[in-house]
């Protein structure tokens, strides 16, 4: 048998089957890196959040669940093309296989178009990350339609939270909402060190884009060679392992949507 | 050669007697009980159930992902050894938060709640 297709096997391996669990592997061993290195974003996650749950609770409000949810349904959606490209290329069948190819890169596209929407939003109002922070959260709404009055007032802003930077504030960092020794504790009031929460947003979508876009760069490279014939039943390892790091990527934001958009 | 997993599903077609194809109802299953669990971990946020809300929604992420594991990523019709990496990956990032979070929730019960002499104004 492994003769009858030696024009796809390297010459170090014995059989065809040899071949394509090999490449299994170590594709499966280079998904546990990745785990390893959002591993410790989610850590990172965790300790802030076990630290200030009154910032996650109360930050995340300026995230969209709407357009969160709508990426949630466009990656699965593309995980789904991308497993039954895999199938069409089992099967040899060509023509399927250009199209879902195209339609999980299409999807891809998607999902990165509404993030740069929600990147560009928080970008405006000023919610990034560390000491970028910039917005107006006293009235305890984002600042669009207030920008123009409070946004460029950080210099001279009476703010406490620009008077005090996160490197100060410390132990009362870690004291619960509501018991942090300021007068005013109003539900609306924003607690202290929210651009904590936008540096873990940041952090966390930011890397999973880069993977969304190098998992494209790999989709665009194996649709070029479906498009030229070059998969079929004896030949798909490239679309099978392709597959596997989307849906890692797919993976991963099932995680970072309830995390960072689904707040209760 | 070793014989691979065929749980079921259609067996192997083409040249190789090693690869499984995932059943096309299979993955539509999949697909749509994705599409599911997304709607009902967006909507169990409306509801409060305290500290539960959270682990509701880590639950039925692990549901999801576990299906993307099994079926999109043939995890269940693989050799083991691919399940043993990955799963052993996921072990020590749990480990390695989980000991990060025992380490915070140890210090915080000693925070004496508002006391930061460095900002008192």
């Amino acid at each position: 048998m492994a003769e009858a297709h030696a024009e796809h096997r390297a010459h170090h391996f014995e059989t065809a089957e040899q071949q394509f669990e090999s490449g299994k592997l170590g594709m499966w061993i280079f998904l546990a890196t990745e785990i390893l290195l959002f591993g410790g974003l989610f850590c990172a996650y965790a300790v802030y959040r076990a630290n200030h749950p009154e910032v996650f609770v109360w930050a995340h409000k300026y995230l969209d669940v709407t357009l969160g949810g709508i990426n949630t349904v466009i990656l699965i959606c593309s995980s789904f093309t991308m497993a039954w490209a895999v199938r069409a290329a089992q099967m040899g069948r060509q023509k399927a296989l250009v199209t879902l190819l195209s339609l999980t890169l299409l999807f891809a596209c998607g999902f990165l178009g509404i993030k740069a929407v929600e990147y560009e939003h928080k970008w405006k109002e000023g919610l990034l990350w560390g000491k970028r922070f910039s917005a107006d959260l006293r009235h305890g709404a984002p600042a669009a339609a207030a920008d123009a009055a409070t946004a460029p007032a950080l210099p001279g802003n009476t703010d406490e939270r620009s008077l005090i930077g996160p490197a100060a504030s410390g132990p009362a960092g870690l004291a619960p909402a509501g018991t942090s020794g300021h007068g005013h504790d109003a539900p609306a009031e924003a607690p202290r060190n929210v651009q904590l929460f936008f540096s873990v947003y940041f952090a966390m979508t930011g890397l999973h884009g880069l993977h969304v876009l190098a998992g494209m760069a790999v989709l665009g490279w194996i649709l070029r060679r479906s498009v030229r014939g070059d998969f079929g039943p004896d030949y798909f390892i490239p679309v099978d392992l392709a597959g596997l790091y989307w849906h890692l990527v797919d993976l991963i934001w099932i995680y970072l949507f309830p995390l960072l958009y689904l707040i209760h | 050669m070793t014989e691979t997993g065929h749980h079921g599903g259609e067996a192997a077609t083409g040249g190789h007697g090693f690869v499984h194809i995932v059943p096309f109802r299979i993955l539509a299953g999949v697909w749509v009980t994705l599409l599911v669990l997304t709607w009902v971990t967006v909507s169990a946020t409306g509801v409060d159930l305290g500290r539960f809300n959270l682990w509701l929604a880590m639950a039925i992420a692990t549901v999801k992902a576990a299906l993307v594991l099994l079926y999109f990523m043939h995890m269940r019709y693989d050799r083991p050894i691919n399940a043993i990496v990955f799963v052993t990956a996921l072990l020590f990032v749990m480990l390695f938060v989980g000991f990060a979070l025992m380490d915070t929730l140890a210090y915080q019960p000693e925070l004496i709640p508002g006391y930061a002499p460095a900002v008192t104004q």
